[in-house]
């Protein structure tokens, strides 16, 4: 009996052994990128392609920033070999949680990257002496309206203008917050280390929400609703991304991306490495096949985005071209306020004037 | 002896996946989440032991407020579950017959073979203002308007019905369809009326599927996310969306664990209230 | 619709998708009696039985209680309790509750409830039992409770849907008996459904006898034993012996016959138009069938049989024996007067000619 049952225990310890070290050996059969990343940033015939020169297999999942870092964070920086968080996201959290590793720009191909982003990129993900991430693509927040109520919204504060009474739509996140403090003639990007400030600048804008509040249809939470908001016309004007409005203006000519008088929040998108990447040579490959011209304007095409890879213009869809060009002069360009890094504790103090003004009636 | 011993290990042997399966995936995050919630952070980097999170709770109204409001909800949603499930489980367990009862119980689950998102999506097609329900209302000449019916707290309730049900159908049609439809009858012979016979033999029978059926969705409806999200108005908070912005968008996991613990333990409490509150009904019901 | 008959019925129908299940049953309780309704699985007992709690409503004909027509009055506003099959006591309710759940629906007080549920349970003889649930008493026990749930409500008709069916033999024999004391003892009118003929014929006053949704003889149980008025009544009611054979000649109310194998028997005739030549059948009960050696009482008449085997069942002894191709049973008293039989041996098998019926052959 004694022997039976020895050798059952032997026979389930060697089926479970076989179970693990099957799992590992068909993980190291062939070699993987497992890359995190936003909807669009890496399109199938842009990974079927790098698939094809490199032999590499690409595996994608989808995120965004928050749930980006929260995985990393929950693994200590595993589980993926690539990463894109956005470049104000970056030192604060690699300060709390060490989840990337510096990257090595000898490694990568600056050639094919525009100068002033790969320095404005550098400059705020520094952290002792370290670099942590690549610019990738760049977009801005601002306004989509509708033509019928564009001589009214010019500015995130003109949202809760009477006119547009309850065919407004938002979030409840960080960017509203900087948004309706720029256009209250604010500067919430210079108070990020000025903690009273900060809190002042912060009133202020709680204040102007609550108020707001009467005039928004609802807060939205994703992408696909906030189009079919603007798209049915139960949502007249938004504060969303450029290239929604981009997209909905190629669907229907009346609605457009405008930049706000107080300037669109300018982000950068980046590439950045976990701290326990398991392929970082698959991770660098992909960095410099991404920014090849012709792929960035692939990639462009297909999030609505533009990207920093320098010459990747003259690749890219004309109607995007001009639509860009429609939302943006030079004036507007320059006014683009974009994201400094924020300091660790902001989003507490950010989530909790969030929390009132939902709370509010 | 051998044969014990044999049939314990064999016993042994089945019980593993499951103790283990309860122990990685129920015990271990939960005390993980339990340990998390205790600690606070006090700069950036340095954690200390501590009840703050838990003060928080109570002290920041917004998160009480948010947790009864989500409480309040699902007891009515509950409630209003069980009153539109039981005719549903009624007509299927004593009155169809054959082929028309696989047909009813096919109808409520068909909406389960898609996911909740494409269930709330459903609604809100319908009861959007450029919505059918909206468009029809006014082809009907009812509403000279297009008429918003989204984003509120019915909407709220209409998609979590939705959602609930099934799983309040089920238990009922189990438990009365072994009711001896005698009892009913007997019921009547003996003087009852419609609503005695209900009150008095119906729903005691039917007590066991009742309480499991609530407790399910009550459940569900408390830990449901996107339909409150996505249905509700602009100060629908849901507790679940709370605990969720704690981990994921404010980084704050300590507030988080806390919240998640609370709802576990409060939801808990509410159900042994109704529990023994059932109980008691159940008893008195006996003598 | 005499004033003193608790349930009168005409005409009653009920038909389902094209099958009659009750045609055309008029029927007639006196007050205080024990009437049976006894048929075979099927025939439509249960179907009538609810017809008159109220359960269902007839596609003709009229229900009278007590003189009042009650064909639209709801099965709770009816003066009419049931006894189920499975006797349907709530389970979920004790035993007092069981039977206080009708007075409550009356408006009976709690106090005077109360009484009325010890009163009833000790006249049942369960005193003591009203904190029991239905599911700790034993069959008999439950029996009496669902019993004491419809007297305690003294309704003008008590309807009983073989409440026995479910009870073993001993207890059933024991309820049987016990039955017809408290319907006695509560002087309510009890309609009692059964197929098992000896309930029937033990606790009666009077027994319909149905076949296929129709009332074949309606009479006290010990007419409907000796004087049969159709076949299926003398086949059904009571052992009896089938003997085929043609109509030779009539005398009198006693027709002559010859059976298939030749042999003469005689017998008294039962029903009406039978003409020599026509094809019939004798039915003669075992107990009227005598074993004679050679000696033959001169007014019977007899035939002659093989014996196949003796069945020993104390009083209810009897002999398989064959005569004239067909088997036949024969009552063996057991006071010693039976000759010792061997198997094969040949014996004459004789009765009194008027304890025989003969009726037109069924095709
Ligand atoms: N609801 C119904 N629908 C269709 N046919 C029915 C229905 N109820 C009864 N019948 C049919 O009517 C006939 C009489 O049924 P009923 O239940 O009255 O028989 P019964 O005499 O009580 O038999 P048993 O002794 O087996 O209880 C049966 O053939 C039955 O199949
Ligand atoms: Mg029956």
């Amino acid at each position: 009996m004694k022997r039976l049952d020895r050798k059952t225990r032997k026979h389930a310890l060697m089926l479970s052994l076989a179970l693990v070290t099957g799992g590992f050996a068909g993980g190291a059969m062939a070699e993987e990128l497992r890359l995190i990343t936003w909807g669009g940033y890496a399109p199938d015939d842009v990974v079927a392609q790098f698939e094809k020169e490199t032999g590499i297999d690409v595996k994608v999942t989808l995120s965004n920033n928050e749930d980006m870092i929260s995985k990393l964070r929950a693994t200590g920086g595993a589980g993926f070999d690539l990463a894109q968080p956005s470049q104000d996201r970056i030192v604060g959290v690699q300060r709390q949680f060490n989840i990337y590793k510096p990257i090595d720009f000898s490694r990568v191909n600056t050639e094919q990257l525009q100068p002033s982003m790969v320095k404005a990129t550098k400059d705020s993900t520094e952290l002792s002496g370290k670099h942590y991430g690549v610019p990738a693509v760049w977009g801005t927040s601002g306004l989509i309206v509708h033509n019928s109520v564009a001589d009214s919204v010019k500015d995130y504060t003109d949202l809760c203008d009477p006119a547009v009474a309850g065919e407004v739509s938002y979030r409840l996140k960080r960017p509203t917050l900087i948004g309706f403090g720029f256009a209250l003639g604010l500067d919430p990007f210079s108070a990020y280390n000025d903690r009273d400030r900060y809190d002042s600048i912060l009133a202020q804008v709680e204040d102007k929400l609550i108020d707001c509040k009467a005039n928004v249809k609802t807060y939205w939470t994703g992408g696909d609703q906030l189009l079919a908001l603007l798209r049915t016309g139960e949502v007249k004007a938004a504060m969303a991304w450029d290239a929604g409005g981009w997209k909905l203006n190629a669907e229907n000519p009346e609605i457009r991306f405008v930049a706000p008088e107080s300037g669109a929040l300018g982000w950068i998108d980046t590439f950045a490495i976990p701290r326990r990447s398991e392929n970082e040579e698959a991770a660098y490959k992909w960095i410099n096949f991404v920014m090849q011209p012709e792929i960035a304007a692939k990639i462009t095409n297909a999030s609505g985005n533009f990207t920093a890879s320098k010459g990747a213009d003259e690749f890219v869809r004309a109607e995007l071209a001009d639509a860009y060009r429609a939302s943006f002069n030079d004036e507007a360009i320059n006014n683009i306020k974009w994201y400094p890094p924020v300091p660790p504790g902001l989003e507490t103090v950010e989530g909790q004037v969030l929390d009132r003004v939902q709370a509010a009636n | 002896m051998m044969k014990d011993s044999a049939s314990r290990l064999s016993l042994w042997l089945l019980l593993t996946p499951f103790l283990l399966w309860i122990l990685l995936l129920v015990l271990v995050p939960h005390l993980q989440m339990l340990r998390v919630s205790f600690q606070v952070r006090e700069s950036w980097d340095t954690l200390v032991w501590g009840f703050d999170q838990y003060q928080n709770f109570f002290t920041e109204s917004y998160y009480w407020r948010t947790f009864v409001r989500t409480g309040v909800m699902s007891l009515f949603t509950t409630f209003l579950t069980l009153i539109i499930a039981f005719p549903i489980a009624w007509y299927i367990a004593r009155l169809a017959r054959g082929r028309a009862r696989g047909l009813l119980f096919l109808a409520c689950l068909i909406p389960f073979w898609a996911s909740e998102l494409v269930r709330t999506y459903g609604w809100m097609i319908l009861l959007r203002e450029s919505g059918l329900i909206s468009s029809w209302l006014q082809l009907l000449g009812l509403a000279d308007a297009p008429v918003e019916m989204l984003y509120n707290d019915v909407a709220v309730i209409i998609g979590l019905v939705y959602n609930g049900l099934l799983f309040m159908v089920v238990p009922l049609v189990t438990t009365l369809d072994g009711m001896d439809e005698n009892l009913v009858e007997a019921g009547y012979d003996l003087g009852g009326g419609h609503l005695t016979v209900m009150r008095e033999v119906v729903v005691p029978w039917a007590m066991p599927g009742i309480v499991s059926g609530c407790i399910v969705v009550f459940m569900l409806t408390l830990g449901s996310y996107l339909t409150p999200i996505l249905m509700g108005g602009k100060d629908s908070a849901w507790f679940t969306q709370q605990i969720f912005t704690q981990f994921i968008t404010r980084f704050n996991w300590e507030q988080g664990a806390a919240l998640g613990v609370l709802l576990l333990f409060l939801s808990s409490v509410i159900v042994w209230i109704g529990l023994r509150l059932s109980g008691q009904s159940l008893r008195k019901v006996m003598g | 619709m005499t004033s003193h008959s608790d349930l009168s019925c005409t005409g009653l129908v009920r038909r389902f998708s094209g099958h009659t299940a009750v045609d055309h049953v008029s029927l007639d309780v006196p007050a205080g009696t024990f009437f049976s309704i006894l048929g075979p699985s099927g025939c439509g007992k249960t179907t009538l039985l609810r017809l008159l709690a109220g359960f269902d409503k007839p596609d003709e004909g009229d229900i009278h209680i007590r003189g009042q027509r009650m064909n639209d009055v709801p099965p709770n506003h009816r003066p009419v309790n049931m006894v189920f099959q499975h006797l349907a006591l709530f389970p979920t309710m004790s035993v007092g509750e069981n039977i206080g759940y009708g007075l409550k629906r009356q408006k009976v007080p709690a106090a005077e409830r109360q009484k009325r549920i010890v009163q009833v349970l000790e006249q049942v003889g369960l005193p003591d039992l009203a904190g029991r649930n239905p599911q700790q008493l034993s069959g008999g026990q439950r029996q009496r409770v669902a019993l004491a749930r419809c007297l305690v409500l003294k309704p003008t008709l008590l309807l009983l849907d073989e409440p026995l069916g479910a009870l073993d033999l001993k207890l059933r024999e024991q309820m049987k008996v016990e039955l017809k004391h408290l319907q006695k003892a509560f002087g309510t009118t009890f309609v009692y459904i059964t197929h098992d003929q000896s309930e029937a014929m033990v606790m009666s006053d009077q027994v319909a006898v149905m076949r296929n949704g129709r009332f074949d003889q309606v009479a006290p149980p010990e007419v409907l034993y000796r004087q049969p008025e159709t076949p299926f009544v003398a086949g059904f009611v009571g052992d009896n012996n089938r003997l085929r054979g043609d109509l030779v000649s009539v005398e009198g109310e006693l027709a002559d016959i010859r059976l298939d194998d030749g042999s003469r028997v005689r017998g008294r005739i039962a029903c009406e138009g039978l003409e020599p030549g026509s094809r019939v059948d004798l039915f003669v009960r075992p107990e009227s069938l005598v074993l004679a050696g050679e000696a033959i009482n001169p007014g019977y008449t007899g035939m002659d049989a093989r014996i196949r085997t003796t069945l020993f069942d104390g009083a209810n002894s009897r002999v398989e024996a064959e005569a004239a191709g067909q088997t036949v049973y024969a009552r063996l008293p057991q006071d010693g007067s039976a000759p010792r039989l061997g198997e094969n041996a040949a014996v004459r098998l004789a009765w009194d000619p008027i304890l025989a019926r003969v009726f037109e052959a069924a095709t």
